[in-house]
């Protein structure tokens, strides 16, 4: 067992065990806590396959950016713990049933692909950040601007919709 | 014994120099509150601590030991996990990023062994990246210390800490891009590296003259980053009693007031770094005279402080400040006689140097500048130091592709 497999199952275990809190866990603060371990961890695994650019960029951007939102909004509203009606505790049961085939879904995705996934993670493709920018903004340049214009349209909506009316 | 020592020899310099940086560190924390203290205190006309030990210098160690043993209560209705969580995650993580930071340009050979001067390995290829991603949690030890504390006050510090934070960091992260730009690097030592492309220029060939724009997003942001004055609205004590540590006493307190230090230190380093040249000194590389600097500085220092020290008025400051003085002295005259020594310490002598200049900014500008007002601060960022930033960044890509295309590089 070598010491990145070592860190690799740490990590992993981490993601896992973040998810599940982010579930379970009563107060919306403590689930949004959760979600950045799993930012954290996940982060943490690029870094193992050697995606630097990436890994730095999943905690700046999710673990940082978003989630100091999330944090914000939940604490700006000073939302309590929540609450649990029928229907939430009634979607349990085909939830559980979700959980299941997903489950199963992904150790058959798994189970097929056991060696390509074991190669795509020593080879390293894609890792520098010189090759995700040729890739952006040479291969992919035009779905990509098209996805910045996406979010300009989005920002511009926002910024309607927070507008007071004026009378 | 011995095979285990040369199988694990990279893990166990890399314990020993965090145990070392982290000794350095505190110590430094511990003084820099000394010298803050002295310094607005004299701006303001007062003497500054004085009274614990010759010129207030073991003050630090008596605040030190008040911290230790003060009570420490946990407030009612506290949510526990996340109260206790706070305090650590912001230490944890201001002595992370300074872990990131490389202190010298040459190695130490020892035993076989490269010992580079700074804990993370001076290749790693995202360092300004790690850097930012650290600094980017850092908000939640004060967002979460606010929200945790079940009090108005601390709330209102941490709802004001995180806005401040997600507004600054846009301009924080976009006013590097240009020095990483003329750079073609994240890496903070080829970032140093391409500011003495011309070894005659010294101080001109830094990047905060092409990057003036950069530099002047860059220090704001940081500083607002560091939630230091101007910026030190969450823990504005003549609205929020302390802002978001109100509710914190004790050891706990006082992880707020070090996390808080060392990332006024690793913002000082990265000044240093990225716009005026790290380790490079600023004096022309044919002048090789300016290598005797730092014994002309340390020699009568030293030589001062024992003058200053034998003339005392308390016996313990009649014994301890000419002993000081000897040491300071003396490592200026090892540096004179010793010319390998001398060479190596270059880099980290003119680093340090600006580290402590930048460290007096900070202190000159808590002495100078009143609190900005909320609105104020969030105009300031977004309509101000955003499009400026912006601006820097297109203004720098048009120059080095200008450059490009008709310069023959």
């Amino acid at each position: 067992m070598t010491a990145s497999l070592v860190v690799f199952f740490v990590l992993a275990a981490l993601a896992v065990i973040g998810a599940v809190s982010l579930i379970l866990q009563k107060h919306p603060i403590h689930s949004a806590l959760s979600l950045i371990v799993v930012m954290v961890a996940l982060a943490g695994l690029y870094l193992l396959m050697g995606a630097e650019f990436v890994a730095a960029v999943q905690i700046i951007v999710y673990g940082g950016a978003i989630m100091v939102l999330f944090v914000f909004v939940i604490m700006l509203l000073n939302a309590g713990v929540e609450e649990h009606t029928s229907i939430s505790k009634m979607a349990g049961a085909p939830g559980l049933l979700l959980v299941v085939a997903l489950a199963g879904f992904v150790a058959a995705t798994i189970a097929r692909s056991a060696e390509s996934v074991q190669t795509a993670s020593q080879s390293g493709v894609m890792s520098s950040t010189k090759d995700i920018s040729n890739m952006i903004f040479k291969d992919f340049v035009y779905p990509f601007e098209l996805t910045s214009f996406l979010i300009l349209v989005a920002i511009l909506g926002a910024t309607v919709l927070a507008q007071r009316e004026k009378n | 014994m011995n095979s285990f020592l040369a199988a694990n020899a990279e893990l166990l310099i890399t314990i020993v120099k965090i145990a070392l940086l982290l000794f350095v560190v505190l110590t430094v924390n511990a003084y820099l509150t000394w010298f803050e203290r002295k310094v607005v205190a004299h701006m303001q006309s007062r003497w500054g601590p004085h009274r614990v030990g010759p010129h207030g210098l073991l003050q630090p160690l008596a605040d030190g030991v008040k911290f230790l043993f003060k009570e420490d209560p946990t407030p009612a209705g506290v949510d526990k996990f996340v109260y206790f969580l706070a305090p650590l995650l912001a230490l944890a993580l201001a002595l992370t990023s300074i872990a990131l930071i490389p202190f010298g340009p040459d190695p130490i050979r020892f035993f076989g062994h490269d010992i580079y001067l700074g804990i993370a390995p001076p290749d790693v290829n995202i360092g300004i990246l790690a850097l930012f991603a650290v600094t980017a949690l850092g908000v939640y030890g004060v967002a979460l210390a606010g929200w945790s504390s079940n009090s108005k006050y601390p709330l209102l510090g941490g709802l004001r800490s995180s806005a401040q934070m997600i507004s600054y960091e846009l301009a924080l992260t976009m006013s590097v891009v240009g020095v990483l730009l003329m750079a073609g690097s994240f890496n903070l030592k080829k970032i140093i590296e391409a500011q003495a492309h011309h070894p005659e220029w010294g101080i001109l060939g830094w990047n905060v003259w092409p990057q003036i724009l950069g530099f002047f997003c860059f220090f704001v942001a940081a500083i607002a980053e560091t939630n230091r004055v101007p910026f030190d609205l969450p823990e504005a004590e003549s609205e929020l009693v302390a802002g978001f540590h109100t509710e914190y006493a004790s050891f706990k307190f006082a992880m707020f007031f070090i996390a808080e230090y060392t990332s006024m230190i690793t913002v000082s380093c990265l000044c240093s770094i990225m716009f005026f040249g790290g380790w490079l000194s600023p004096f022309p590389a044919s002048w090789t005279f300016t290598h005797y600097l730092p014994s002309a500085i340390l020699i009568p220092f030293g030589l001062w402080v024992i003058w200053d020290g034998i003339r005392y008025e308390t016996i313990f400051g009649r014994i301890i400040l000419p002993g000081v003085g000897t040491v300071i002295a003396a490592l200026g005259a090892v540096f004179v006689v010793l010319p390998g020594v001398n060479e190596f310490i270059q880099g980290p002598f003119w680093l340090v140097s600006k580290i402590l200049v930048f460290l007096f900014v900070y202190v000159w500008m808590r002495g100078t500048l009143p609190r900005f007002r909320y609105d104020q601060l969030m105009s300031f960022g977004w309509k101000l130091l955003l499009p400026v930033s912006i601006v820097n960044v297109i203004l720098t890509s048009f120059v080095i592709l200008a450059r490009m295309q008709w310069g023959g590089k």
